[in-house]
């Protein structure tokens, strides 16, 4: 516990014991006890209850106060919980029995407090934090806490019941688990005391005949077999079995559902598992069979459909039976990745399930029976099933699956494409499971091409995507240039999609929506042409100069949205084209990197989104590696060169970077007004200073380099703190002019001066550390009665 | 309560209401799909149509499809939903002896004149050189080819109208506002609700004082330009007359406009020229509110738009001042004040122009690529014949169908073979079968009534039983020249009484919050109105000959004895009996009440629940004592 906190502790203390304050917002009390766990977790509890005595004395005092404020008392209850579930600390409390006088059956029990069901909550989560050592077990059975616990199980609030139960399940876990040891037999003897008295009190449940004592039994076993499988819960079976097997035999059954709920809670997993993959295939096997699919494999449709229940659901009501499939479909692509687990994990009947929910969605699929009447006339243009079907189908694009479904997946694919009745959010979900399917396609062809399906697929698709370009519906044209971009990223080298690309219009409806009205198509359209130039296929040479084309350059074109675009997006997803170009090495940017740098961080620096700012740092910082190289660490293979070339490569490098002005536009990000602009910042420098560490530089230009700095470079570096000190403050910055920093020695100056480390950490910290402290809420809680004061006062 | 349906196209309705004394005609819609089976009548002589093989002559052009089942000329009434469905109305007015009035709203009376208008201009534009008839023959017309030798009742075909014929029908039109209630005959009361399917479109409700009959006939409840459906007011239906629905349920209006957009577009980007064959009203004003906005988006802000059709002009301005007409938003457009249509602004910068016809200065004007809004849709007459003869051979044109009247298989027809691109946007606003059964659920009428063919799936797709109207009872449906009596009876009807009548009666409180009275008064019945008046005084004696034959002349009007109610109690009876010295009575008990035996006198009281008598010998004096003791027990009024 930091110092200030133990300064602030005794004042808190004494507000809360005192009975003419009250602590209005008992989220407080919440937040002190979850700082008091993470502090006795850290660090010793016995030494905190030490060196602060307070602590023990709020104990004390909350015990002797009559009239407790019951939030209060319960806060002390779980209070003492933490702090006694230390063994030490436990012994440290028991000398001053305060333990005894808060958990004993003469402590508030007693007292008008214990009504409030919050107090006997915090009691019993106070014993709960401490069963976690014999003594406490012994120390509960010997001052009569477990029949508190007992009678707690009948408590009028379910919340403090349920609580007891567990609470009686973690005892005799804990008592049971530190007997590992010992083998057990059914004899009472073999089993320690605390555990002998629970087992007692359970049996005595079940025989009693009343209902609310056998549910209260039989739901401490319930959640004790489903917790709990070690060796020892098998003996406690045999123990109760003839009394659960009793209750079995009583007419009328009592307690039918809490027998329901054991039974369950004992069935082993595996069998559990099956069930329930079970019932997830049911609703898309009574889909099948609605339209009379051939049956498939094992698990999904072998089994007659029997269940009408399923059935049932499935046609109430249409809300109910999209509703049932959307969930199935869910849960069954998240298992998927999961599927090799599933002994039979049935591929081709869900394949074709799915298949068939998309044919009913679109009014393809021929009904066999009156249930399949009734699914197509719900399921005929319902969004949210298309919209999960097309999910699970790209799913199920990983997995073995016969060519005669895989031309089905194709055709549905492509009606779903090409019908004018998807909506957006539904031709979205389209365009990537054919993403997903064209990817898995591509991967099953041994040759380096397209196979002869997908080639012809291709053909279908292209002009598709031509008319989704030129959709009305922005949404529309925005998932088509995703899908486009997708595309190509994966197969922007592949003869056969380079050939069918090029054949159709699509890169030109592609470069004409970087001109589209609504911001995030021209965002989506920048990237895609990006791709595209990356990969040769678009007809417009990106040129850095300006050229006296009749057509402007893809370059200036994306420089031109960078420096006007009105929205962000188009202008994010420039610059981190730029980036991707200058990453890759497109070819058209390798020709003069350092001028395609220096006209797009000139645009960048008066970017007003914080996130343009970033990523442009982060193309410096691809320009700066790839002038200066990785880190060392990175490539400890390199071949070595004599350090003398590598300082003289290093200065050149560094002189051309200031000639570029690189440096200014990083070092007035340092001073940015946004924290991840100013941390990128400070990673470079640092990335830089460990770089310049390695070749000596830094060392090397030390103190003889200081005395040649001029006057006028002090003052930048002067100016350039100036201006992010006052952005420490708030204050906007004064400074408008920005100092130029020419030399690569003023460079090395500044990264020698600047505790790049330090500002790190700094910037790091989220903006609401502070806040967050234990020492604000001692605070808080503080001013929050100081507060109250001011307000008595004012009343008279 | 009768509906006679003369029409079996379920879009163009015509049916005929019998409802208490009146006889209402629903909506005359002229289907023209017979004209499909005709040559397109091109504006500029055509060597390939003239030289077609087999029968290349012409005959009239429209077609009137109705039956003698009911003697036009007796019809009160002709409430109109829609401009579509006015399209008949002429033959109607003109050559039945209708003498009755029309009743529809003023913009669907205006744009119903245009649409007549288009069509007899189109028709009368290229005069025909030979008209034939004999082939109607049915021993001629049974050799003829497929189509027509199938075609049913080609006797009843009639040739386009007149301008002098329209004027003179639309003429017998009164105008009409929304929610404005018409007395007719003092019968029923008709009152038009807004429909929310076209400029002015309406649904009707035919009501008296204890019935009401819900006309929905073209619907939507899409958000375009129309003002938006009134739910509310057709609730409580005792009957919903259903007609209208969308024609392509399967294509979402929605869908379909994206896919005329991308097409058109498509087109465009490669210099080619598309063609819509269109009304001049209706669909085109929100195609081209779509296209305002779409243009920049598409690249296509130097492609010129054209419409062409006679009215063109009208029909562009007439929408921007049915201001009221309009949905909310259009309507405060208005007092901003702005154009509520943005194609204002596509005339303005010249985007958009319209012509009369291809003749004149669109001929000087034209400019390729383009794309071209002109009528008819059936493309067999009108400036579109045209256009199909001149950009039909190249690949880069396309032709886009968004009008779902006619199959634009059939309409291709006579063009093929075809190089140019076709595409089948049908954009139909119109209720679809998800929004009638929630609107059904909505309104609850006790019954349903509608066409045949929305109670069973296209037959093209018949397993789509989502394509039915479900509701509970299950509709009734009816057919072309099909006569059915509608599910309820009349029960009540309302009678007015006489303030001074009023004033004379006494009621009497027979139990708790009942009271009632006898009234004798005379029914008096004119203009289907009843009224109770007071009775003539009862007869004085005839002072004179003179009087006595006046008051011949006056209905015999006995006084009337007054009505009793109330039970016997028979110990009390019986008591009273005893108290008037009767001695010796007894009571026995019957099935339906009591025999009071009073055996000195030898008499019978018969008392049952609803009549007693008394049954003695000859003693008249006797009987009217007992008689009198009786009736102390009951209530008189």
């Amino acid at each position: 516990m930091d110092i200030e906190c133990s300064r602030l502790l005794p004042s808190v203390c004494a507000v809360l014991v005192d009975p003419k304050q009250f602590v209005a917002d008992d989220t407080c009390l919440e937040k002190l006890l979850d700082w008091f766990k993470t502090v006795t977790e850290a660090e010793s509890s016995l030494l905190v209850l030490q060196e602060n005595p307070c602590l023990t004395e709020l104990l004390f005092h909350v015990v002797k106060l009559q009239d407790v404020n019951s939030n209060i008392l319960s806060f002390t209850l779980r209070l003492a919980g933490i702090f006694a579930a230390h063994e030490n600390s436990f012994q440290y409390l028991q000398q001053g029995e305060v333990l005894l006088s808060l958990f004993s059956e003469a402590g508030p029990l007693s007292r008008p407090a214990w009504e409030d069901p919050s107090v006997r909550s915090g009691w019993i989560q106070g014993v709960g934090s401490m069963v976690q050592h014999e003594r406490a077990v012994q120390f509960l059975c010997d001052c009569g806490a477990i029949d508190v616990i007992f009678s707690l199980q009948g408590d009028p609030s379910l919340f403090v019941a349920s609580t007891a139960s567990q609470l009686l399940v973690h005892i005799l876990g804990f008592t049971m688990h530190s007997r590992r040891a010992v083998p057990l037999t059914t004899q009472d003897c073999d089993w320690p005391v605390c555990a002998r008295m629970i087992v007692g009190h359970i049996e005595e449940s079940l025989r009693s005949g009343t209902v609310p004592q056998i549910t209260q039994a039989l739901n401490v076993l319930t959640t004790l077999f489903g917790r709990c499988h070690e060796s020892w819960t098998e003996v406690l079976w045999m123990r109760m079995n003839p009394f659960v097997g009793s209750l079995l035999e009583k007419e009328p059954l009592l307690a039918a559902h809490s027998l329901v709920d054991l039974f369950l809670s004992m069935a082993r997993p595996q069998t559990l598992r099956t069930k329930a993959f079970n019932i997830l295939l049911q609703p898309l096997a009574c889909v099948l069979q609605a339209a009379s699919q051939p049956t498939g494999s094992p698990g999904l449709l072998d089994e007659s459909l029997n269940d009408s229940v399923i059935t049932d659901i499935l046609l109430s009501s249409k809300s109910s039976c999209a509703g049932l499939l959307c969930q199935t479909l869910a849960h069954l692509e998240e298992l998927q990745p999961m599927s090799h687990l599933l002994i039979d994990w049935p591929h081709v009947p869900l394949l074709s399930a799915v298949m068939t929910i998309l044919r009913f969605c679109s009014g393809l699929a021929t009904p066999a029976s009156s249930v399949g009447d009734r699914l197509c006339g719900i399921l005929i243009g319902c969004f949210r099933v298309q919209r999960s079907a097309l999910d699970f189908l790209g799913t199920l694009s990983q997995g073995p699956s016969p060519s005669e479904l895989i031309r089905g997946v194709v055709e549905i694919l492509l009606v779903y494409l090409k019908s004018p009745d998807s909506s957006p959010t539904v031709l979205k979900k389209a365009f990537q499971a054919t993403l997903k399917w064209l990817l898995s396609l591509s991967k099953t062809s041994t040759s380096s091409d397209l196979c002869p399906q997908t080639q012809h697929f291709l053909r279908d698709l292209f002009p598709i995507l031509q008319k989704r370009l030129c959709s009305p519906c922005w949404e529309v044209r925005d998932s088509a240039l995703e899908f486009l971009t997708q595309l190509t990223k994966h197969w922007g080298g592949r003869a056969g999609f380079r050939q069918a690309l090029l054949s159709s219009e699509v890169p030109e409806l592609a470069e004409d929506l970087l001109r589209d009205p609504e911001s995030y198509v021209r965002a989506s359209a920048v990237t895609a042409m990006g791709q595209l130039s990356s990969r040769g296929l678009c007809s417009n040479p990106i040129g850095t100069g300006s050229k006296n084309d009749e057509k402007k350059s893809l370059f200036l074109e994306l420089l031109e949205i960078l420096s006007t675009d009105s929205e962000g997006f188009p202008r994010r997803a420039v610059i981190q084209v730029f980036t991707e170009w200058l990453r890759e090495g497109h070819t058209d940017v390798s020709k003069d990197k350092e001028q395609f740098v220096t006209k797009v961080l000139q645009v960048v620096s008066c970017d007003l989104d914080w996130e343009v700012r970033v990523q442009g740092l982060e193309l410096a910082l691809v320009f700066l590696v790839q002038t200066l190289g990785q880190h060392e660490t990175e490539c400890p293979y390199a071949v070595e060169m004599s350090s003398v070339t590598q300082s003289t490569q290093l200065t050149e490098s560094l002189q051309m970077l200031c000639h570029m002005k690189l440096f200014d536009f990083i070092f007035s990000a340092l001073c940015d007004c946004d924290r991840p602009v100013a941390r990128k910042s400070c990673d470079i420098l640092l990335y830089l200073k460990a770089k310049l560490a390695h070749h000596g530089s830094l060392q090397g230009s030390g103190e003889a380099c200081t005395e040649s700095l001029g006057t006028q470079n002090t003052a930048w570096l002067e100016t350039t703190l100036r201006k992010w000190k006052a952005r420490d403050q708030g204050q906007p910055s004064e400074v408008a002019d920005r100092g130029d920093c020419q030399e690569p020695d003023d460079v090395l100056e500044v990264l020698r001066s600047v505790d790049l480390e330090g500002l790190r950490g700094t910037l790091a910290k989220s903006s609401d550390h502070i806040e967050k402290s234990p020492q604000s809420l001692l605070q808080d809680m503080l001013a929050t009665v100081g507060i109250l004061e001011e307000n008595e006062a004012d009343c008279y | 309560m009768k509906l006679y349906s003369l029409s079996g196209h379920p879009t163009l309705p015509c049916n005929v209401l019998k409802f208490k004394s009146t006889t209402i005609m629903l909506d005359c819609g002229l289907d023209m799909t017979s004209t499909l089976n005709f040559l397109p009548l091109p504006l500029v002589q055509s060597p390939r149509l003239s030289n077609l093989p087999g029968w290349a002559l012409k005959d009239g052009n429209t077609f009137l499809d109705k039956t003698e089942l009911i003697d036009l000329s007796t019809v009160d009434v002709i409430l109109i939903s829609n401009y579509h469905c006015m399209m008949a109305l002429p033959y109607i007015t003109e050559h039945t002896g209708f003498t009755g009035t029309v009743y529809a709203t003023e913009p669907t009376v205006q744009i119903g004149r245009l649409l007549m208008e288009e069509l007899v201009n189109f028709i009368e534009r290229v005069p025909k050189a030979q008209s034939a008839s004999l082939w109607k023959n049915k021993e001629v017309q049974r050799l003829l080819p497929a189509p027509l030798k199938d075609a049913v009742e080609v006797s009843t075909w009639r040739r386009c109208y007149t301008m002098q014929e329209v004027n003179s029908a639309l003429s017998k039109i009164q105008l009409v506002g929304y929610s404005q209630k018409i007395e007719l005959f003092g019968a029923v009361q008709v009152t038009p609700l807004s429909s929310g399917y076209a400029l002015g479109s309406s649904n009707w409700i035919i009501q008296s004082h204890y019935e009401k009959v819900s006309y929905v006939s073209g619907s939507s409840l899409l958000t375009t330009h129309p003002q938006p459906m009134d739910q509310t007011s057709l609730k409580n239906s005792d009957v919903l007359i259903l007609t209208g629905l969308t024609q392509i349920p399967t294509a979402n209006p929605d869908g379909m406009v994206g896919e005329f957009c991308s097409n058109l577009a498509l087109t465009v980007r490669n210099g080619g020229n598309v063609l819509i064959p269109c009304y001049p009203s209706g669909v085109i004003y929100d195609l081209l509110e779509c296209l305002y906005q779409y243009i920049d988006s598409a690249g296509l802000s130097n492609v010129p738009f054209y419409f062409i059709s006679p009215v063109a002009n009208s029909s562009l301005e007439f929408a921007q001042i049915f201001a009221e007409w309009l949905c909310h938003n259009k309507q405060t457009k208005v007092y901003l004040p702005e154009p509520p249509f943005p194609h204002a602004e596509l005339i303005q910068t010249n985007k958009l122009k319209h012509y009369p016809s291809i003749h004149g200065d669109f001929s000087n004007e034209f400019k390729q690529p383009c794309v071209v809004f002109t009528g008819h849709p059936s493309l067999r007459f009108g400036d579109v014949v045209h256009f199909m003869e001149l950009w039909g051979k190249s690949s880069l044109n396309t032709v886009i169908f968004t009008e779902p009247d006619f199959s634009y298989l059939d309409a291709l027809a006579p063009y093929q073979p075809l190089a140019m691109k076709c595409i089948y946007c049908p954009i139909d606003t119109r209720l679809n079968f998800i929004q009638v059964s929630k609107l059904l659920k909505e309104v609850q009428p006790l019954h349903v009534v509608c066409p045949e063919q929305y109670t069973q799936p296209p037959p093209a797709q018949a397993h789509r039983m989502d394509l039915v109207i479900d509701c509970q009872p299950p509709a009734m449906s009816y057919r072309r020249a099909e006569v059915l009596a509608l599910p309820f009876k009349r029960r009540y009807e309302k009678i007015e009484i006489m303030p001074e009548l009023a004033d004379s009666l006494v009621p009497l409180e027979i139990k708790p919050g009942i009271s009632l009275a006898t009234v004798s008064a005379v029914l008096h019945t004119k203009d289907n109105k009843h009224v109770l008046q007071s009775p003539p005084r009862p007869i004085q004696p005839p002072a004179s000959k003179k009087r006595k034959r006046v008051s011949d002349d006056i209905p015999d009007c006995k006084l009337l004895k007054p009505l009793l109610s109330g039970s016997i109690p028979v110990d009390q009876f019986v008591q009273t009996l005893e108290k008037h010295g009767f001695s010796d009575v007894k009571v026995e008990d019957t099935a339906k009440g009591h025999i009071v035996l009073l055996q000195e006198a030898e008499t019978l009281i018969q008392i049952e629940e609803d009549s007693t008598h008394i049954i003695c010998d000859n003693d008249e004096m006797l009987r009217v004592r007992l008689r009198d003791l009786v009736l102390k027990f009951l209530q008189k009024f």
